[in-house]
């Protein structure tokens, strides 16, 4: 124990740095996969049959598929197999590769939450504003968009709380997030090894994290039950 | 001169005819009240009206102007459509309110929207705001909903949603305001609040087509009666006509399973 809090600030440190690359991960997915899912969610309903089926295609490989396995792929097989490592080396070129699969992946996920949200708007919502004379786009933005976002916020914020947690697997191609931080100290870093609690303790860093986010998202979900 | 003239409507879903060779004329002022079983088309004859069915054949006049003509093209422009859909105003089964707006905001939000077009909108917004605000307090004090206008609808009553509902589609000063059975979603202690008031825009003299299932509701309120059976128009003329001395065998047939 008194060996624990001699280590506890250097390895505080160390897995502070890693937590803001889990979060820098965590938000670049987040920004990139609100819209890019909502695009794949208009794509996959689109009435241009082959744009609908490759928005189709690739939601069932990328749903159908481990994300790290997505990872190595993604990271690898342009430098290894085409010979042409597109990523850059280092950490920043770990970082694009690692946010590009995360994009992809969890646009698919947030893809078919958003179509799942907007098919639940009943028909009858649109035809009501029809007939009051509005555009679509009135429709889309003053009647039909807070209904959607009311409908995803449970399935949303499931998916944001995931997405916290597989952060972790891009210590797969050894970007530098909370986990990677936390098993240096097993190796040896900085005169501490053979420690595994710094992996352990890791596990709070997500556990904080993710109470905040149920508490916020908790709120925005209580703002928006003011109607049914 | 009649405000609506309907002539030869046809309309088809996947080769199953729905409406065949509709033709009606109504007045100024009068009421329309269109009867007849489940599927005979009155509904897909409202929307058709609405704009929310295009027809296959057939005429629609609003007021002498040529709002649909299937021989003419120059009349399905989908960017005139919108502004065609003002004449009707339209009352759905499942009064389909905004469930994120209060009963007041549900009768501004299309003429707000709508004012946004003005030329002079931006000088006059606070003028604007203030008349159409008006304008919906009173329609809403005309339903009997004052004390109800900072309600949700998920905190009213089926009938007061309909009555919100029927503000909303006054709001846009109609030529013709539609009704889509707006009473079969309500119990029978709601019906009637419903009843009363379109009852008291008939007085009015609110122009009004009612597809309806209240009979005696028809009788009362309506100058006109269509009997719908199968897509077409079976039976036509004024209420004590149609429903004491119909011609149609079809017609008696269907009018006596509601006397018994």
């Amino acid at each position: 124990m008194e060996q624990i809090m001699e280590q506890m600030p250097v390895v505080l440190h160390s897995l502070n740095i890693g937590f803001i690359q889990t979060l820098k991960l965590f938000f670049v997915t987040l920004i990139g996969a609100f819209p890019l899912g909502l695009l794949m969610s208009i794509g996959s309903t689109s009435r241009i049959k082959p744009l609908s089926w490759f928005i189709k295609l690739l939601i069932w490989i990328i749903r159908g598929t481990p994300l790290m396995i997505q990872l190595l792929i993604i990271y690898y097989f342009p430098g290894l197999v085409l010979h042409n490592p597109i990523w850059g080396g280092g950490e920043t070129g770990r970082f694009l590769a690692a946010s590009f699969s995360f994009i992809l992946n969890y646009s698919c996920y947030f893809s078919e939450i958003y179509r799942g949200g907007i098919q639940g708007v009943p028909v009858g919502q649109e035809e009501a504003g029809l007939v009051l004379g509005m555009t679509k786009t009135q429709i889309f933005f003053k009647i039909k968009l807070l209904q959607v976002i009311k409908r995803i916020v449970p399935p949303m914020s499931n998916e944001i709380i995931t997405l916290v947690k597989d952060t972790s697997l891009a210590r797969i191609i050894a970007l530098q997030e909370i986990i990677w931080a936390g098993q240096a100290f097993m190796k040896g870093s900085q005169g501490i090894s053979g420690a595994i609690w710094p992996l352990f303790f890791t596990a709070v860093y997500y556990l904080i994290f993710n109470g905040i986010l149920t508490l916020l998202l908790g709120r925005l979900e209580k703002k928006l039950d003011y109607f049914r | 001169m009649a405000i609506l003239e309907v002539e030869h409507i046809c309309k088809s879903f996947n080769r199953t005819e729905i409406l065949k060779d509709i033709s009606f004329s109504l007045e100024k002022g009068q009421v329309l009240s269109i009867i007849g079983s489940s599927g005979s088309g009155k509904t897909t004859l409202l929307r058709c009206l609405n704009f929310l069915e295009q027809p296959d054949r057939g005429v629609i006049r609003v007021g002498g102007e040529t709002l649909f003509d299937s021989e003419d093209s120059s009349t399905q422009k989908e960017s005139a459509i919108r502004k065609k859909r003002l004449h009707f105003g339209m009352v759905f089964q499942s009064f389909n309110l905004f469930p994120q707006y209060t009963a007041l905001e549900n009768v501004m939000l299309a003429r707000e929207l709508l004012a946004r077009e003005q030329k002079d909108y931006k000088n006059r917004k606070k003028d604007i705001q203030e008349e159409i605000r008006i304008q919906a307090e009173g329609l809403l004090e005309q339903m009997g909903l004052s004390n109800r206008k900072e309600n949700y609808p998920h905190q009213l009553s089926g009938g007061q949603c309909q009555r919100v509902a029927i503000a909303r589609a006054l709001a846009l000063s109609p030529d013709i305001l539609c009704f889509d059975e707006p009473t079969s979603a309500l119990d029978p202690e709601l019906t009637g609040e419903v009843l009363k008031v379109i009852k008291e825009l008939a007085d009015k003299k609110t122009t009004m087509l009612i597809v309806t299932h209240e009979m005696a509701f028809a009788r009362d309120v309506a100058n006109q009666v269509i009997f719908m059976d199968d897509g077409s128009i079976l039976e036509q003329g004024d209420p004590i006509q149609v429903f004491q001395h119909p011609r149609e065998e079809r017609t008696k047939q269907f009018l006596s399973r509601y006397t018994q």
